[in-house]
């Protein structure tokens, strides 16, 4: 779980830690990914691998639309938020209401003995840690790559300023889509894990807002736009949420005590986790592009 | 060119022909209709009526981004910069305007900085500058994307005399470079020794045109600006 929240924090980090743009509405990107998978199996067996592309294509279609309402109609913070969040109750309402999808009670994914092709394991879960390791480094690999590149200045610049990065001559609204199409398509890649994992969906698993919370929680604990602060923040984030569930128990409070530690830490260190440490080291961090010295 | 804003007419009918490679100072007092001018020309607003044309081709209706690709760039007069870059990094941003590649667009930035005094600060946070250098640094952005025509947004604002003394011979090797500069100035002091022609604002209209030294003597741009002894 931690490896997961680490790898949607970072999908999530891309679109919004970068650019500035606070999306809530993550989780619709993650139930698309894990119900196209989920209903390409049940219904043509098709490898959840394929279905995982096919998902990704269609959470960056969403993603795109959830991108021209929003930006074209310049809405900035707060109402970016809430944007967001409206158009992935969107999303879960309309999937509650789909009775070929199963409704509110969801989709169980039969069953079958462990395979690569199938994307289950059951002997062994161990397979699952590998396959997600995988994922993470890939992504983060990629992000490291575009952090050097022309995306990497101009998703940095946007976030800074972007009246100066349109003056710059920077496609703000082009930059915009583009970060926040790849970012939905990985979060559709991390969905499908989940379906995967789990061997079940349903719209208020993987598409509610309490997903979207919990992807977020670890960037902004971590450190919004930095590297490795959604993975330090999901650390720290899922333990403590695992841990109050097992011992104080109930659904509901874990919420509790990670939505006051987030708080807390934005209030109190709005750069996150891996901004106190930036001090100490700034490698580390690779908060902005690096520069290559000589 | 004209705009509104709400009932309050910012520019009423203000036209302005700058020549190539001169430095055009463009004074007035506050709310004279500078800043909302700048922004016309730019493409942050849209003017209610007008024109603008740079060498022939139309501006009008452009995004500030196209505008920028076109051979137009602007500084801000609250600096705006950005705060998690370097100097060195800021720069380049505005070099990958022209350029794909990050190694010639950090190339570039050296130079450019080279230009505008900041090469011994390139490695500094940009939000560790102060102001004359972040002014250097905003027109060390907007240099770095090639521009034949620049807009400077009082560039003199907050600083000292001697810094005023150094921007404005920045400003003079910029032009010699052969770049145009459109300046919006409220410092008398920069602008009337720099600038090949002036034109004065008033409440959004043009009340003046012409030398710095036609202007002082001017008895409108007295009356309604420089004040009488």
């Amino acid at each position: 779980m931690v490896g997961l929240f680490a790898y949607l924090g970072s999908a999530w980090n891309l679109g919004c830690g970068y650019t500035g743009k606070l999306s809530w509405g993550h989780s619709a990107f993650m139930g698309l990914g894990a119900y196209t998978s989920t209903m390409l199996y049940i219904a043509y067996r098709v490898t959840p691998w394929l279905g995982a592309l096919l998902g990704a294509l269609i959470a960056a279609g969403f993603g795109t639309i959830v991108g021209v309402i929003c930006f074209r109609l310049g809405l900035k913070g707060h109402y970016f938020v809430i944007a967001t969040i409206a158009l992935a109750e969107i999303v879960r309402v309309t999937f509650i209401n789909w009775a070929d999808l199963g409704g509110a009670w969801g989709l169980l994914i039969p069953v079958v003995r462990d395979s690569l092709y199938d994307f289950q394991f059951h002997s062994t879960r161990v397979p699952y840690y590998y396959i997600m390791l995988l994922m993470l480094l890939g992504l983060l690999y990629a992000k490291w790559r575009a952090a050097n590149s022309k995306w990497g200045y101009y998703f940095t610049a946007i976030k800074d300023d972007e009246e100066m990065a349109e003056s710059l001559g920077i496609d703000t609204f082009k930059y915009k889509l583009l970060a926040m199409t790849i970012s939905a398509a990985l979060t559709a890649f991390g969905g499908t894990f989940y379906a995967q994992y789990v061997m079940y969906v349903s719209p208020d698993t993987v598409m509610a807002v309490h997903v979207s919370t919990d992807i977020l929680m670890g960037p902004v604990v971590g450190g919004m736009g930095t590297l490795l602060g959604p993975l330090l923040g999901a650390a720290i984030i899922q333990p403590i949420m695992e841990l109050t569930r097992a011992y104080v128990g109930g659904r509901g409070l874990d919420y509790v005590v990670a939505g006051l530690l987030t708080v807390g830490v934005a209030l109190m260190r709005p750069s996150g986790v891996v901004g106190l440490f930036e001090k100490y080291f700034r490698a580390i961090s690779l908060r902005s592009p690096e520069i290559h010295q000589g | 060119m004209t705009k509104h804003f709400g009932g309050l007419v910012a520019l009423d009918a203000v036209g302005l022909d700058v020549n190539e490679r001169e430095i055009f100072g463009l004074i007035g007092p506050n709310g004279a209709g500078k800043t909302t001018l700048f922004n016309c020309v730019t493409g942050f607003y849209m003017p209610d009526y007008g024109r603008i044309q740079f060498k022939g081709e139309n501006l009008l209706g452009l995004t500030p981004h196209r505008i920028c690709s076109k051979g137009v760039a602007r500084t801000f007069q609250i600096v705006k910069a950005f705060h998690s870059m370097t100097v060195a990094q800021g720069v380049t941003t505005g070099a990958l305007a022209r350029l794909d590649s990050i190694e010639q667009a950090r190339k570039k930035a050296a130079s450019v900085l080279e230009l505008v005094e900041l090469a011994d600060k390139e490695q500094i946070p940009i939000r560790n500058l102060t102001t004359v250098d972040r002014k250097r640094l905003g027109l060390g952005c907007a240099l770095a994307t090639e521009p034949k025509l620049v807009l400077l947004d009082e560039v003199a604002a907050g600083l000292n005399p001697v810094e005023i003394d150094q921007v404005t011979g920045l400003l003079r090797r910029i032009r010699d470079l052969g770049v145009t500069l459109l300046v919006v100035e409220h410092v008398m002091k920069l602008i009337m020794p720099v600038a090949d022609r002036i034109a004065v604002l008033h409440h959004g209209k043009k009340i003046a045109e012409g030398k710095p030294a036609d202007i002082a003597q001017d008895e409108s741009v007295i009356d309604a600006y420089l004040g009488r002894e």
